[in-house]
This record gives structure tokens, sequence and C-alpha cells, in this order.
């Protein structure tokens, strides 16, 4: 092994950059007193930095060092993890990044992601000019609470506690076994949190006549214990997605559904069939199932949906084009042929009913009559059918193939069966949508 | 072989053709289906998909994966581009190579979110601080959605750069008949890395417009990464000429190749008065009605734009300079139009067939709301 490093900070950049008495400056060297304790590989390390006065320290660590936006430094920590879970990632944020960001606080702290934050927690914002933050204490006077703070401040630690943190710990940058306590949140497996109330002495220091023993005396008043608060082990996030998704690994990807043309179909001149009807009815798969026929017969087809954002209610309607050529057809001329299926179809479509052209065939079911069209109409019975209402779509597809003789009822039969689990629902409905016909 | 499916799947299989490892995304209709693929199929391939907690989430979760060694894709719609945009400068910044799909859905606000649009043309281009190039693919179909979805990762890894996918609706959910491998491909590009033995200095570049080798977070160098204007170490720098080297190499890297990334499909017919230009879902109905004139007798030529941002210009100056007048086929009140009255200098009359209904154009509508009818 190589020489013991004595430090991870880039000495020919120091001095660090903080006003004189800045707590940040203490943190830094309580981290690098960790890292020299851990003796990590610095490649192995990546510190992960937010926004705000603490987050100029990555500079001076000779680490991999990922500098971010406010309050999103914890959602490049989750990226870096995921894709390596070996790294020793550790996140360094101000307390005004974990109210910005605190949704992703939470978030890594539920999912026990192993990562270590590192809380600068100066009670304001540093370097915008001491504005107050989520953990700014009650009285408190800021930039922006002139009169004294009436908020309560987060108590970090209890959050990320209550909500799956494996590690959460107080203490303050004065304490002298923070380089230990830092090691330990580092070394701890599953997600850590150290809140370390800190001193700015540029703003909350000045504004608030603040000192060690006030801040202390803070914590106390709010009943913000220090030392570790929470710790328990359980799977650790980055481990637990690999060991879960393992059995995947190998598993061919989308497999092809293939559809090779072997029946032949009459159509020429592209021909555009609208099926509307009832959301839940089954329309979709019905339009699918025509569509993959087409295909079987040597036809080109697209399918295009229109339905509500709630998908069980309400109309939905397919617009399917079929074609001899593999252009992208989304169904914008006026339907040729158009099947109207329950209220909500008629509901949806009654204008482009009306607009039909007479050389334009309806299949409507005969409950819906009558419409004002100029198409030719042909009425759909489905008062005498066994099939449930899901099967409709399907039965007024056959009916309308066996009507026009578009392409083979054999192709629509075998496109039915691709999936076997629907295969037999699917021939019966056929089966009696052909029969429909013979009603008429 | 044929086959039978939907823009999303034709995304996700044209992703996973290009090697991509990692995909976080928070549902939005009507994204959300790209998101359920790659759920379902990254891990297949050793990959990790995730839904993040939200988009600035989702966005973060792919810089820190890609700067680790992924190549990671996300997919959202017109709310969610607007909860990218902080992230998006600083992939911009970073020069992080990943792809954004963003599905458009009508706009402004939460719109309407099973309609189609194309009312983002000009906020992915310009959707995050300071004004820097990105890269806008769009496809015009299925087909597309699978060649471009490579395409768009291979630009990725060529200019260290994020790449849309501008997309919509009707295409992603629309399923039409494809060959996929009759199509003609991009090629898959791998990423180019800093030599391991070499010193590494992260953003070091001989000319302005080159593009720096990546170095992975836990490989043989140490990374420096910074949201902040920084030197070529990755070192936070407000010195003048650094900060000016740094600046208009981000523009550089992509203006000066705007004829290696310009895609276009144009079909120029001597003697035409008039040329159509369209992208995306109007693409195949100006392609109809322009096959519609010309079979009535009339002259006219078609350009379809592929590559939205950087726009093709050179292609562009080319197809208006023949013609009279330029019409912009679009699902917005003329966004795209504006970058050709740009180029045209008034040399070319522009006008433009424009919807915001949420209905898609059709070939005849455009010959005669065009005036060619
Ligand atoms: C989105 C966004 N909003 C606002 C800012 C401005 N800003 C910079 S630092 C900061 C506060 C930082 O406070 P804190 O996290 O407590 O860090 P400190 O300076 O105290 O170390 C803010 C609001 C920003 N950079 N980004
Ligand atoms: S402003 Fe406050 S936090 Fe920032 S360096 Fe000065 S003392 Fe430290
Ligand atoms: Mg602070």
């Amino acid at each position: 092994m190589a020489e013991a490093l004595t430090t991870y900070l880039n000495e020919d950049l120091l001095p660090l950059p903080f006003c004189p008495g800045c707590g940040h400056s203490a943190i830094v060297k309580h981290l690098d007193a960790a890292l020299v304790k851990l003796q990590l590989d610095p490649r192995q390390v990546v510190l992960v930095t937010d926004i705000g006065c603490q987050g100029l320290t990555d500079r001076y660590f000779d680490t991999n060092a990922f500098h971010g936006l406010h309050g999103r430094s914890v959602t490049y920590a989750t990226g870096i993890k995921l894709v390596n879970p070996d790294l020793k990632v550790i996140v360094l944020i101000g307390d005004g990044g974990t109210g910005i960001g605190g949704h992703h606080l939470l978030n890594a702290a539920r999912r026990n992601l192993g990562i270590t934050v590192l809380v600068f927690n100066n009670l304001n914002f540093g370097m915008t000019g001491g504005e107050h933050s989520v953990t700014t204490p009650p009285g408190a006077r800021t930039a922006t609470t002139r009169y004294g703070h009436l908020e309560r401040p987060l108590d970090l630690c209890a959050t990320v506690g209550v909500n799956g943190a494996g590690f959460a710990a107080r203490a303050t940058s004065f304490d002298k076994n923070l380089p230990d306590l830092i090691a330990a949140a580092i070394q701890h497996e599953g997600f850590a949190l150290i809140d370390i109330w800190e001193l700015c002495t540029a703003y909350f220091v000045e504004e608030n006549r603040f000192n060690r023993t006030l801040l202390e005396r803070a914590m106390d008043e709010l009943g913000f214990s220090t030392g570790i608060l929470y710790q328990h082990d359980g799977p650790e996030y980055s481990q637990a997605t690999r060991a879960a998704l393992s059995d995947q690994r190998g598993k061919p990807t989308l497999p092809p559904q293939p559809l090779e043309p072997h029946y032949t179909s009459a159509v020429e001149t592209a021909m555009h069939c609208a099926i509307a009807g009832a959301a839940g009815a089954k329309v979709g798969s019905a339009a699918g199932i025509f569509c993959q026929g087409a295909i079987l017969a040597g036809l080109w087809a697209t399918q295009r949906s229109d339905y509500p954002v709630t998908v069980k209610t309400g109309h939905s309607v397919a617009d399917v084009v079929l074609s001899r050529d593999d252009a992208f057809h989304v169904g914008t001329t006026p339907p040729d042929l158009m099947i109207v299926l329950f209220a909500e179809g008629l509901h949806k479509e009654r204008g482009r009913i009306a607009r039909l052209k007479p050389e334009a065939t309806l299949f409507i079911d005969a409950a819906l009559l009558p419409v004002q069209t100029a198409a030719r109409v042909v009425p759909l019975d489905f008062s005498g059918t066994r099939q449930k209402k899901e099967a409709w779509a399907m039965m007024a597809v056959a009916a309308m193939l066996q009507h026009t003789g578009l392409y083979p009822l054999d192709a629509l039969r075998e496109a039915a069966a691709l999936r076997p689990a629907f295969a037999a629902q699917n021939l019966a409905a056929i089966a009696e949508g052909v029969a429909l016909l013979a009603r008429e | 072989m044929r086959e039978f499916i939907d823009g999303a799947e034709a995304i996700a299989r044209g992703a996973l053709d290009a090697g991509c490892t990692f995909f976080a995304g928070y549902p939005i209709t009507p994204a959300t289906p790209i998101l359920l693929h790659m759920i379902r199929e990254l891990p297949k391939v050793g990959g990790v998909a995730i839904q993040a907690e939200d988009e600035i989430a989702a966005l973060g979760f792919c810089l820190g994966a890609t700067m680790t060694g992924a190549r990671a894709m996300t997919a959202t719609s017109g709310p969610g581009i607007s909860l990218y945009s902080e992230h998006i400068g600083l992939a911009i910044m970073g020069e992080v190579p990943l792809v954004i799909v963003n599905v458009q859905r009508m706009g402004p606000s939460t719109g309407g979110a099973t309609t189609t649009a194309q009312g983002d043309i000009q906020f992915m281009r310009w959707g995050t601080s300071g004004g820097y190039p990105v890269i806008v693919l769009a496809p015009t179909d299925v087909r597309d959605c699978y060649r471009l979805t490579g395409h768009a990762f291979g630009l990725a890894e060529r200019f260290r750069v994020p790449v849309f996918l501008a997309t919509d609706k009707d295409t992603v959910a629309t399923r039409a008949t494809v060959d996929l491998a009759a199509y003609e491909r991009f090629p898959v590009r791998e990423r180019p890395l800093a030599d391991p033995a070499a010193p590494f200095v992260p953003y070091r570049v001989a000319h302005l417009d080159d593009v720096p080798p990546l170095a992975h977070v836990g490989g043989p160098h140490l990374v420096r990464f910074t949201s902040s204007s920084h030197d070529e170490r990755g070192y936070l720098t407000k010195n003048p000429p650094d900060v000016d080297r740094l600046n208009r190499h981000l523009a550089a890297k992509i203006e000066a190749h705007l004829d290696e990334i310009a895609l276009v499909e144009s079909d120029l017919q001597d003697g035409a008065e008039t040329l159509l230009i369209s992208y995306g879902i109007t693409a195949r109905p100006a392609q109809e009605a322009v096959r519609m004139a010309r079979a009535a007798g009339r002259r006219v030529s078609s350009l379809v734009v592929r590559s939205l941002w950087p726009v093709p210009e050179t292609a562009i100056r080319a197809a208006l300079a023949g013609v009279r007048r330029a019409l912009v086929v679009e699902l917005n009140l003329g966004q795209y139009r504006r970058e050709i009255e740009r180029l045209a200098r008034g040399e070319q009359e522009v006008s433009g067939v424009h919807r915001v209904d949420g209905t898609l154009i059709g070939a005849r509508e455009i010959l005669s709301e065009g005036g060619l009818a």
C-alpha cells in the first residue's frame, strides 16, 4: 500500500476562503481529519457540495468534487451512488440547502441511500447576506426577520430519523470528537446525516450578538440534543436496488413481435377507419388487432388514440389508417369507415359522423340510431349478444371487415390469437361479430 | 421484420440499442410510457431506472449518474421541462452528455395533458439562463423515434451537451408499422474518455470548439465538476480571460459544427414558388400536401427539419434560395417561423399554417390555408 495520507486538502490552494471565525473552516478541518483517519482512496471519495459559502469547500480537497445547484446536491449524490455503490459519497450542504432541497433529503433518508450528509448549519444564509433559513431559531434577528423570527426551526435529525435514516447525529463545530463522528457517519452503510451547528461570524453573530455559549443554549432551549440520535442498520438502497433487480439481468429487452405478411389485401389507396367507443371497452385493443391483421395482410397500419386523462371514463377513439405505403398516417382525413359504439363514442363523434361523405360507411350500434349523417349506415344489433360490452369493439371490427372485405378475416383471427391469454375470447367475439351482419 | 409499436416503445428501443444504462423520470402524461418501458427494461442490461421524487431530482440523478459512467436519459412533458430548467443549465455548464425526451403536450401550464402540441420549440432552446446552445432533434414518426433516439445519444457524446428529442403526444402514443432492422441507423458513438495514463485536466481543450474527453468519478482520475464558471481545471474562477474562454467554448463547440449536426430532408422542385417547412408531427401532412399539389400541376418544394437546434442554416438558406415564399407548418403560433424569417431576411415572404386547438393539421388544410389549393 502507498504511504499513509496526512491530509486530503490541497495545501497549495489554502487558506480557506471563509470570514475570520466562520464555523465552516473548523468543519472542513474536522472532515479532513476524518478522511485521514479512514485513509480512503481519494478516487473513491466524492464530495458533493451545495450552493452557499460551504459550497466553496470542494475546491480545497484532492478528492472527486461535484459542485451543483442550490439544494440539489443530494440528487447528484443519488445518481452517483446508484451507478457506483462502492463510492463514498459525502454531501456538504448548508442549512439553506436543506430548506430548498428538503424534499431530496427526505427521500434519500426514506430510501436509506448510503450517502453521508454534513449540514453546515450556521442558522442563516451566509452567502446571500444573512437571511433566515429553515433552521433559524425563534426570536433570532436576520436580514429577513427584522423583528425577530416567528417560525419554529426544522429538527433535521428527527426529520430524517423518523423517515428512515440509518444514522442521524447532532454536533457543533466546536466538538473535539467531530472527526470521529464524521468518520462513523462515513462508515455507516446507509443514509447518515450530521447536523453541525456553527457560527456565521459575518451575519448571525453580528445580528444576534451570538457566540458559542448562546449557540449551545439555543440548542438546549429547543430540546435539540447532541450526539448520535438515530442508529440502526437496514438495507442500503443502491445495493438493495442491485440485489432486487439482479435476476432480470441478461433477459432479452423488448423482444420484437414479428408480423410477417402472408395474406393479401384489396386495399389500394389509404383507408381511414375511425373506431369510437367508451373508455374501458377495449376500443384500443380491438383497433390494435385490426391493425395487426392488416399488417399480416401486407398493409402498413397506424393507430392514433384519443382519450381523456382519466382513462377509465368518457370516450376512447382510435383512428386507424391502412395503406400500401409506410408513411406515418395519423388520420387527419375524413374517415372512410367509422365504427360508433356506446353513448360516449356517439357523444364524442357526433361532429365527424355528421361530416362523413356519402361514400363513407358508418357501422353503429343500432341502439344509438338515428344519427345525422350522409354516410351509408350499417346498424349493428347487439341486443341478442351474449358477449360482454368489452367485446363489442372486436365484434364491430369483425363485422366491418366482413362487410368491406378489406383483408381476409383469417388475418384478423390470426392477429386476435397473438396474445394467447386473450385468444379464445377474441376469436369468440370475431365469430359473433360476423354473425351480427347476418342479422342486419 | 415488420412490427406494430408506438413511439414510446421505439424511443425505449432506440435508447437500449444506443447503450443507455440509466434512466430517471417522474410520471407525466404523455411521457409516462417511456418511464415504464425503461423501468421494466433497463435492469435487463444491468442498468438502473428509477422514479425520482420530482423532475428536479430526475435530472439531478441523471447528471450524477452520467458523471459516474452511465449513459442517461430522462423523459417528461412541458411542466416537467419547466422544472428541469436549472439542471439543463448545469448540464450545459458541466458539459454532461445526456438525452432529454420532451413529449410535448398542450400548454401553457397544465394545458392539455393528452393533447398534442409543438409549443416548446423555443423553450427547449432558451429554457435555461445564460443562453448557451443545446441540440434539439424532432422525430417525424415512430421510425424516427427509434433512429433519432440513438442519434441523440451519439450527438450528446460527441458534443458533451444535453440533446432534446422534441416529440409530441401523437408521435409517442401512435402505433405504427415499422421495420426497425431495415432503417439506416446512426452509428453508436462511444464516449471519448480521458487517457487513464496521462495527467487529466477536466476542461482543457486545444481549440475553442473542441470537446474535452470525460473522466468518470470512481475511475483512474480525480474528477472536478462545477456549476460555476471555471477554468480548465474545473476550479471556480472570475478571471475574465478564463470565463470568456469557457463561455465562448460552450457556444463554439456547437456553432462551429452546424453542418455536422444538420439533419433535414429537402425535396426541392425547380421553379417552385413556395417552400413548405415542417418538423415533427406536421412533416407527414406537409409532405402529403406537396405530393397533392404537384399532382395538381403546381410546383412546390418541401423541407423537413429534423435538427431544430442549432438551426440548420445552410440547408434552410439553400432551400429558400429558389422560392418566393416559405410556409411554416407548426402546432404553435409561429415559433420556428421566427427562425425562418431571420434567415429569409425579407427576401422571401414567410408565413405559416399554425394550429393551437389541439387537433392535427391535415394535408388539405395546409393546401387551403396556405393558399395552395
Ligand atoms: C435557485 C437559487 N436560488 C437562490 C440562490 C442564491 N443563493 C446562493 S447561496 C444561498 C443561501 C445559502 O445558504 P446556506 O445553504 O445556509 O449556505 P451558507 O452560505 O450559509 O454556507 C442562496 C439563497 C441560488 N444560488 N439558487
Ligand atoms: S458569510 Fe458567514 S458563512 Fe459565509 S464565510 Fe462569512 S461567516 Fe462564513
Ligand atoms: Mg447557512
